[in-house]
């Protein structure tokens, strides 16, 4: 366990540019911005033109971090407080989990709820309860 | 063109999870660490990004269509099944383990680190269960 800085203002922002993406993908190609949707449709293309909007859209995403170390000339930095064993494990899990349920936090957390879907109303809070469950026996049940 | 903008809508988006902290597991896992070193940033995150896309989404629908395509292509199922909630309580199983979910680690593949490679590696294998599993149990259905 380690502390995080609480960073309001640029985790506001931060959205308001997530929102604005979202919007941006809805104006020019009309579908919604969902990582699961637009990572499995690239990684199981059904025609070619399903294929390459996506593959650019991933693209522009993982140029972001280059794009802010150019721009402010300092390196986003991440931290992973978990084995390798367990980004596995999760990684599995949150797969076939938003694949089964249609959705993962940009799909139904902020397509899905500013769409005012009801699927997206049950899936969002059920997610949010599993993962805050999950935290909470790894880091004080099990770790505790 | 319809590709450029895909790629730029892609930038905005992942530029916005660097920026958030979403993109940092260490903040994702103490969003949810409310009995420990909980970090309440991300509740800040999703309350800007609904805003601009509630907004937004209602602004861009009054056009006829897209700009690079015939139509507005939204989910319309409204069918609340155990599918639904048994995938969505697993995806915030994983999540709560791996402290990366895909919108987040897709951008964060620009930072290079290996955690990342292998996180989305093991995303894909799950889709792929997926989809043999929904092939064994229903053999007429693809997608």
């Amino acid at each position: 366990m380690m502390e995080t800085v609480f960073s309001p203002v640029a985790s506001f922002g931060g959205g308001l540019a997530i929102g604005l993406g979202a919007v941006l993908l809805m104006l020019g190609l009309g579908r919604i911005l969902g990582a699961t949707g637009i990572l499995s449709g690239m990684i199981f293309p059904e025609r070619t033109d399903e294929f390459t909007w996506r593959a650019a859209m991933v693209l522009g995403m993982v140029l972001a971090p280059g794009l802010i170390f150019v721009v402010t000339g300092a390196r986003p930095e991440i931290t992973v407080p978990v084995s390798p064993l367990m980004i596995v494990v999760g990684g599995v899990i949150v797969g076939l989990g938003a694949s089964l349920g249609s959705g993962c936090t940009s799909g139904h957390g902020v397509c899905g709820l500013s769409r005012l879907s009801l699927r997206s109303a049950v899936a969002v809070p059920v997610f949010m309860a599993t993962a805050a469950v999950t935290v909470f026996l790894i880091r004080h049940v099990i770790g505790g | 063109m319809k590709l450029l903008f895909a790629l730029f809508a892609g930038l905005v988006f992942g530029v916005g999870i660097a920026v958030s902290g979403m993109m940092d597991p260490a903040k994702v896992l103490n969003f949810f660490d409310l009995a420990g070193t909980w970090d309440p940033s991300l509740a800040f995150v999703m309350g800007g990004a609904l805003m601009v896309t509630y907004t937004g989404y209602r602004l861009v629908w009054r056009r006829p269509a897209p700009l690079f395509a015939d139509r507005f292509q939204v989910p319309t199922t409204t069918t609340i099944d155990r599918r639904l909630i048994g995938g969505a309580a697993l995806f915030g199983i994983g999540w709560g383990i791996a402290g990366f979910c895909p919108g987040a680690a897709i951008p964060a593949l620009g930072t290079g680190r290996w955690e990342v490679v292998l996180f989305l590696a093991a995303v894909a294998v799950g889709f792929g269960l997926r989809r043999i599993l929904d092939a064994r149990l229903n053999p007429q259905t693809t997608g």
